[in-house]
């Protein structure tokens, strides 16, 4: 059982008053500005929180064994997912009364024909792109994300009663796990379109959906590699040994390149093709001059830090380096995510500032004190799980 | 004193890895292990050296990048593309930074291509594996279901002999090798 100590507590307090703070001036002195500051660094913590439930979920359909060690860390972190997606979906509906202007298409007018503001391209999307379907797709996505969520969960304790291969649990588990993969796979694809790419409405890139998922990845693993490493270090998790360590750090690694990749074909074709309607996506990101530095420096270092420090079997092994570069990818994809929403709804006066860092910083108590709050709801180490010796012994 | 070869024959790769374990933790020598696929954790039980594959894979990438770049440069910028210049998308042509984006793929391509390639060539140049080598493996069933040790010890020595019984070698041959 983990219990929380006092300065931990102490810290997450700390930063949700910083937070509320940050919050409360935003909206004071620029409401506009502090609306993207919290659909940002909303998503950013969604995206943590709903890969811990993809990576569940795929350990149950891949029957792995070397994760088990770790399945209550992924576990804790998935129980984020509610807040975010409670945040995210009232961000909706506050665009949806216009207490907001992120999403330029829902603006009064711009799909009906003789309006001044009508945009014919937005019009012509309006079978997708329409306030009702969007509330609703946002809300099947969430339900069915906490859903999954709970029901993993729920599997994963009655799996410490049961153990064994084909028992209830072990097959239930595998079963919700395969359905939610198939749905994540399309809800995760259309979420990014619906709360991120449509932003931007007359843009549109075929890899988006992908691009996202490889950021959640990305900030996923690291998160998880981060509280196996301080859990550790607290003296909890005893069995996990460097193998898995060294395992989590391959993800990391990987999943860096990989949103390196995705990051470079959406780009590189988009620039290579030099279409009008698909350049502007990148002219707001380079040639603003205040999202210039950003857009290179996030994109340079969430593919460098992790490529040099963690490129050796040591390094992925060495608790200092794994966390110099985790540190450095979540700061890293962090502005990559104000560079996903500014530049559409802020234009040129958006600059990533100090309210920001302190809305993210009162999401980040805030995720502090739920997940580590749902670490000591139950023991730290799975019992009776099938592969549980196989991960203990890991080797590689 | 003359030597003998020991050949122990093992059915399964736990029981091998364990007696290698205890064989080592007695202070003799494993002169090799024949095993038809990797054993996790071998190489280390074995205390064999650390492997500099990686080393050279990084050196190979970097090779591969420079050639790729200096192809490149060569085709579309210096060399070739001096006398006949190409209009691509109306992507300025006579520099290479500006142009780099475009020969992102041709560069990380002849990395993996050079890095995959010379590792494999490194493989076989560090095992001696070229065409027409023979076999290595003192028994042929190593190449299907079974693990062979072989020691080189004192031809007095009889401790060997049962340890390697006690750890669950399935057959023991020796043989004596004439002093040089």
């Amino acid at each position: 059982m983990y219990k929380i100590s006092k300065s931990t507590h102490l810290l997450s307090l700390v930063l949700i008053a910083i937070g509320l703070i940050s919050t409360v001036y935003a909206f004071i002195n620029d409401s506009h500005a502090a609306w993207t500051s919290l659909i940002f660094n909303n998503y950013f913590f969604l995206g943590i929180s709903i890969f811990a439930v993809f990576f569940v979920a795929l350990q149950h359909v891949a029957e792995a064994g070397w994760s088990t060690v770790i399945k209550r860390v992924p576990e804790a972190i998935m129980t984020f997912l509610p807040y975010t997606c409670a945040v995210m979906i009232f961000i909706v509906i506050a665009a949806m009364l216009h207490w907001n202007h992120i999403y330029h298409w829902m603006e009064v007018g711009i799909m009906t024909e003789g309006a001044p503001n009508y945009d014919k391209i937005i019009a012509g999307k309006e079978a997708y792109l329409n306030p009702i379907f969007f509330l609703v797709r946002s809300i099947i996505y969430v339900v069915v994300w906490i859903y999954c969520a709970k029901r993993l969960r729920d599997i994963s304790l009655q799996g410490d009663l049961e153990g064994g291969i084909g028992k209830n649990s072990y097959n239930k588990g595998i079963t919700v796990s395969a359905w939610f993969i198939v749905f994540f796979a399309v809800s995760s694809s259309m979420a990014s379109w619906d709360w991120i790419m449509s932003i931007d409405t007359h843009w549109f890139s075929t890899l988006f959906g992908w691009y996202i998922f490889s950021e959640w990845s990305a900030i996923g693993f690291t998160t998880i590699l981060l509280f196996c490493l301080f859990l550790k270090k607290q003296g909890y998790l005893q069995d996990l040994n460097d193998s898995i360590i060294h395992d989590l750090g391959k993800w990391v690694f990987a999943f860096s390149v990989v949103w390196t990749y995705m990051w470079f074909s959406q780009f590189m074709l988009i620039w290579y093709a030099n279409i009008p309607e698909e350049v502007t996506y990148f002219m707001e990101r380079i040639e603003l001059s205040n999202y210039r530095f950003l857009f290179w420096f996030s994109a340079a270092i969430n593919f460098v830090v992790p490529t040099i420090v963690l490129m050796s079997r040591d390094a992925k092994r060495n608790t200092n380096f794994l966390i110099v570069a985790s540190v450095v990818i979540l700061i890293g994809h962090w502005i990559n995510s104000y560079l996903l929403f500014a530049p559409g709804t802020l234009h040129d006066h958006g600059h990533l500032g100090l309210t920001d860092l302190g809305m993210g910083l009162g999401f980040l108590g805030l995720f502090f004190y739920v997940v580590f709050r749902s670490l000591t709801t139950r023991p730290l180490s799975v019992k009776h799980h099938p592969f549980l010796d196989e991960s203990k012994h890991l080797h590689t | 004193m003359s030597k003998k070869v020991i050949h122990a024959i093992f059915d399964d790769e736990e029981i091998l890895l364990q007696s290698v374990k205890e064989i080592r933790s007695k202070k003799y020598d494993i002169e090799e292990v024949y095993s038809p696929f990797p054993v996790h954790g071998l190489d280390h039980a074995l205390g064999l050296k650390e492997t500099r594959m990686a080393i050279t894979a990084f050196i190979y990438g970097c090779i591969g990048l420079s050639f790729g770049g200096l192809l490149i440069y060569y085709i579309m910028i210096s060399g070739v593309g001096k006398s006949w210049p190409m209009n691509i998308g109306g992507k300025p042509n006579f520099t290479f930074y500006q142009n780099v984006p475009s020969f992102v793929p041709i560069m990380f391509e002849c990395t993996v291509l050079f890095a995959g390639h010379l590792m494999s060539l490194t493989y076989f140049y560090r095992n001696k594996l070229y065409p027409g080598a023979s076999t290595k493996s003192p028994d042929p069933r190593t190449t299907d279901d079974k693990f062979l040790m072989e020691l080189i010890v004192e031809d007095s020595d009889k401790e060997i002999t049962k340890i390697l019984k006690s750890t669950g070698a399935s057959e023991i041959n020796e043989k004596n090798i004439e002093d040089e």
